[in-house]
């Protein structure tokens, strides 16, 4: 995939439009299982978008716990909980909610102007495209992970036990 | 014809599906939805975050967005079993109706 | 050892302390507590001693200059600089001696007395606090210090007059002793800030060898205002009206505070500032003016009480205005010799009086009382040779120093021929009442009921050994100050005079110049040639006999004939009987419209401003309150507001 051919542009555009209307269609989804659905198809316009940068470890990750974990999880407990939600009242529009919505677009307008006007800062790393085509995506990444970021590894390990403990712990059902 | 896909497209998109999560996140009454919302931010984040590691051509953000979607795993997963006990106690997961915390 | 004064006034301080928190919090036992109490008084009293006699060693005139003993700087701030410091001149050490001396046997008495009293405890801390203040007082080295013990006995007397206080009558004289001397207090304090404005220091040290550099106006209102402190301390015209009341209290109190100690602060505070008086001979004409008319108004209204303590508290401002009497005509250290003697005889009699109460299961009335000599004999002997010596007969101690006042009144160069006369006349009313306490009292037939009658009985040996130790001061306390005339060195003088400077004595040399002075100021004068000093002695001496002869014609041989002469003149008995109506002068004119000025600043402004304003601060925080609560809706997507809310106002800054 060369960077700036017609090709790249063409993915581009279609994943991001693909992605952004999906978003869209998460936030205005009467029932939450279609809400879901189309969540799942924003994280995979997302893993492709990270196909385009040269990701490929992520993009797969992405994959296979966001679109696929996470998300099982979530339609998992929304059959479980709430078959009787399925006849949501039309959404009120409260001041709240346009208060809401207002910050956020201040909020939107706020990144914008953050990241249009300047250059990104940031240090430079090392990895050129060459040295990542030569080494490959997951072997750069396994050789960072396992000395620079050895001690967030560990502690990541211990945070995903006690998530499975929490959550095994929260939901038994009481005798 | 175009020049490269420098990064600003991607952080743009980045920032118009963060944003329409926060929406989602103010909008909605379903707190499974609220979740998912937010989980869509995160996701938009992971975006910017590979974004700037691919253009500053170094690694560290991708490490970054490996262990947040270790958290984020573990959040939803924790996360998820406190809706379950919120519905058997309260009977509903509207956040409307979950606000013992009024004053 | 000198330099170890400063433990005097410490030992009561501890007992205090001790008996105050610990005797009170645990409840200890009364024999603990009177142990504590009279120890501390004991070890005062020893290094009051000691350190006497290491002044004795020095010479004469370096006594005079020991350097002040000073413990740590109190208070420095701009031009101020106090200390905390103790001065051991001849003066402060007479005193030292004299206070902690007295305050000693009146404690053991008080063990005897206060026995049944459930305040035990509460007694012996104040009382022990009383003796610190006062230590403090005469022992300070500047005026700050001073005042801290001036104010810390008037404390002590409204907690000690009022030590019953669940009584209306000792509540009130205890409030009115306190705000009769705040009266005083507030001239003292006047004259400080006079002192330190003209001097720039309150050190005696300081202020004594910079006084020169003062103008006589300012110097004679210093004098004044720190007269109107004495005045209110020490019970003279106007301000005296708190001391009769003032017995309600316990009375060893009486006889400590208000016959010994406190009332005499005054004469000591003047003596000590006898370099400011000096200089200005207005406020000496005035102090011996208002000692000499409190001395005869005081006596007048003495001549018809009947409560034996009333007519003792009469004495006793009669007797504190002889004091001033002296040092308002210079004679410094003869004021401060019947300082000493009165509080060997008042304390004694006061003591006396307590004995008796004792005796009569409570009855103080007079009226109620006769012939119990046979069966109080230590009382009655003790009572009558402190009367002796109050009516100035020879051989006792008010003796010489009444007649040495007396004479200074008459020749020194500041005295004068009338003060004279109303000081002998005065003496004379002295002699006579005193005489009818004792008559009326003691001797004659027993006017008391039978079931008191049954009582009678001397009082335990805890009290009387006091009794006898007073008495036997109170002949032998004269014998210091036997003036030249008659023989003597007047030793007592001599002692003084570095601190108090001398003045003329009354020798048979200057017997001639001062006739001729007398001349001049208007009196009359028995020819040249015999000498004034003696001729004046022998007329006071004939004054008090002639006192003691009425009193013993109108009470034991003819006891009808007082109940005749008090009809015949109505209206003038009725009028001293009460007192002059000076309470009421009082009530009419002060009390009533300072209550108004003070309820009307109660109800407007402490009410109304002050609690307003408290409690409107108090109502804003409940609305802001009531207001800021609505943020707290419960509701995750409001706080979820909230957050967005503060990300857009950080980013703000953060793109900036």
């Amino acid at each position: 995939m060369i960077a700036g051919s017609v090709f790249y542009w063409i993915v581009f555009i279609g994943t991001a439009l693909t992605a952004i209307f999906a978003a869209v269609m998460v936030i205005t989804r009467r029932s939450p299982i279609h809400s879901a659905m189309f969540l799942i198809l924003n994280f995979i316009c997302i893993a492709v978008l990270y196909l385009l940068l040269n990701s490929q470890f992520i993009a797969i990750v992405q994959v296979m716990i966001y679109a696929g974990a996470i998300m099982m999880l979530v339609i998992f407990v929304i059959m479980l909980l709430n078959v009787e939600e399925e006849e949501q009242q039309k959404m009120h529009a409260s001041p709240a909610k346009v208060i809401g919505v207002v910050l956020v677009l201040i909020l939107f307008a706020q990144l914008i102007y953050g990241v249009g006007v300047q250059v990104l800062p940031g240090e430079w790393g090392e990895f050129t495209p060459e040295r990542m085509a030569r080494i490959g995506d997951i072997k750069a990444i396994a050789g960072l992970l396992f000395t620079k970021f050895l001690f967030p590894f560990e502690i990541a390990s211990i945070l995903l036990l006690v998530g499975i403990i929490g959550a095994v712990i929260l939901s038994k059902k009481e005798r | 014809m175009f020049s490269g896909v420098t990064p600003i497209y991607f952080l743009f998109v980045s920032a118009v599906i963060f944003a329409i999560g926060a929406v989602g996140v103010l909008i909605r009454r379903n707190a499974i939805v609220i979740f998912m919302c937010i989980e869509m931010m995160l996701s938009a984040v992971n975006l910017t975050l590979i974004t700037a590691s691919h253009y500053l051509q170094s690694l560290d953000g991708v490490l970054m967005v490996f262990f947040v979607m270790t958290v984020a795993a573990a959040e939803a997963a924790v996360g998820l079993a406190i809706f379950v006990l919120l519905f058997r106690g309260r009977g509903t997961i509207k956040v409307d109706g979950i606000n013992l915390l009024k004053w | 050892m000198i330099e170890l004064v400063w433990l005097i006034p410490l030992f009561p301080a501890i007992g205090f302390l001790f008996n105050g928190l610990i005797g009170r919090w645990f409840n200890l036992d009364k024999r603990i507590v009177s142990w504590v109490a009279c120890f501390a008084l004991g070890l005062s009293f020893l290094f009051s001693i000691l350190i006497f006699f290491a002044l004795l060693k020095l010479s004469p005139e370096a006594r005079a200059v020991v350097p002040d003993r000073v413990l740590f700087d109190w208070i420095v701030s701009g031009g101020l600089k106090t200390v905390v410091g103790y001065k051991v001149d001849p003066l402060s050490i007479i005193m030292a001696l004299v206070v902690s001396g007295v305050s000693f046997f009146i404690h053991i008495y008080s063990v005897g007395y206060m026995h049944d009293d459930p305040g035990y405890t509460r007694y012996f801390a104040f009382l022990n606090l009383f003796v610190f203040m006062m230590l403090t007082l005469v022992l300070a080295n500047n005026f700050l210090l001073m005042f801290v013990g001036w104010e810390g006995v008037g404390l002590c007397s409204y907690l000690l007059i009022g030590f019953w206080f669940d009584r209306d009558a000792p509540a009130n004289a205890g409030k009115k002793a306190f705000v009769v001397n705040r009266v005083g207090d507030f001239g003292f304090l006047l004259a400080m800030f006079l002192i330190f404005a003209h001097l720039g220091t309150l050190e005696f040290n300081g202020v004594f060898d910079g006084a020169h550099s003062l103008d006589i106006v300012t110097v004679t209102l210093i004098t004044l205002l720190l007269f109107v402190g004495a005045a209110g301390k020490s019970a003279q015209i106007p301000l005296y009206v708190w001391l009769p009341d003032a017995m309600e209290g316990p009375t060893p109190v009486s006889s400590l505070i208000h016959a010994a100690t406190m009332v005499t602060s005054g004469v000591y505070m003047i003596a000590r500032c006898n370099i400011l008086y000096t200089m200005a001979p207005v406020s000496m004409a005035t102090v011996a003016i208002v000692g000499a008319a409190t001395a005869i108004f005081a006596a007048s209204m003495g001549l018809l009480q009947f409560d034996i303590k009333r007519v003792l508290a009469y004495s006793t401002i009669s007797q504190l205005g002889y004091m001033f009497l002296a040092v308002g005509v210079g004679a410094f250290s003869a004021g401060i010799f019947h300082l000493m003697a009165h509080a060997f005889f008042k304390g004694l009699l006061f003591l006396g009086a307590g004995s008796v109460m004792h005796a009569m299961s409570g009855e103080l009335d007079m009226r109620n009382m006769g012939g119990i000599w046979k069966k109080t004999p230590i009382t009655f002997w003790t009572f009558l040779i402190a009367t002796l010596a109050i009516a100035g007969i020879p051989g006792f101690a008010g003796f010489f120093s009444k007649d040495e006042i007396l004479w200074q009144a008459f020749s020194s160069s500041h005295g004068h021929v009338y003060l004279w006369l109303v000081g002998a006349v005065a003496a004379g009313m002295t002699a006579f009442y005193m005489f009818r306490l004792v008559f009326v009292t003691f001797l004659g037939g027993c006017r008391a009921t039978d079931e008191v009658k049954k009582h009678i009985h001397e009082s335990p040996s805890i009290m009387t050994v006091p009794l006898i130790v007073l008495a036997v001061l109170s002949v032998i306390g004269g014998y210091v100050g036997i003036p030249h005339v008659l023989g003597g060195r007047n030793i007592f003088h001599e002692f003084l005079a570095p601190v108090l400077g001398g003045h003329p004595e009354g020798t048979a040399h200057a017997a001639f110049s001062l006739v001729k002075s007398a001349f001049a100021s208007g009196g009359a004068a028995e020819g040249s040639g015999i000498n004034m000093e003696l001729l004046l002695m022998g007329v006071s001496v004939a004054i008090a006999i002639i006192g003691i002869g009425i009193a013993f014609y109108l009470y034991i041989l003819k006891p009808e004939v007082p109940k005749r002469l008090g009809e015949r003149l109505k209206i003038l008995y009725t009028i001293v009987f009460n007192k002059y109506y000076v309470d009421e002068i009082y009530e009419a004119c002060f009390v009533k419209s300072t209550k108004k000025l003070g309820t009307f600043f109660w109800r407007e402004f402490d009410d109304g401003v002050i609690d307003r304003s408290v409690n409107l601060v108090g109502g804003l925080m409940l609305w802001l309150g009531r207001v800021l609560r609505r943020i707290q809706t419960g509701r995750v997507q409001g706080y979820a507001l909230g957050i967005i809310l503060g990300a857009v106002i950080i980013i703000i800054f953060l793109i900036r």
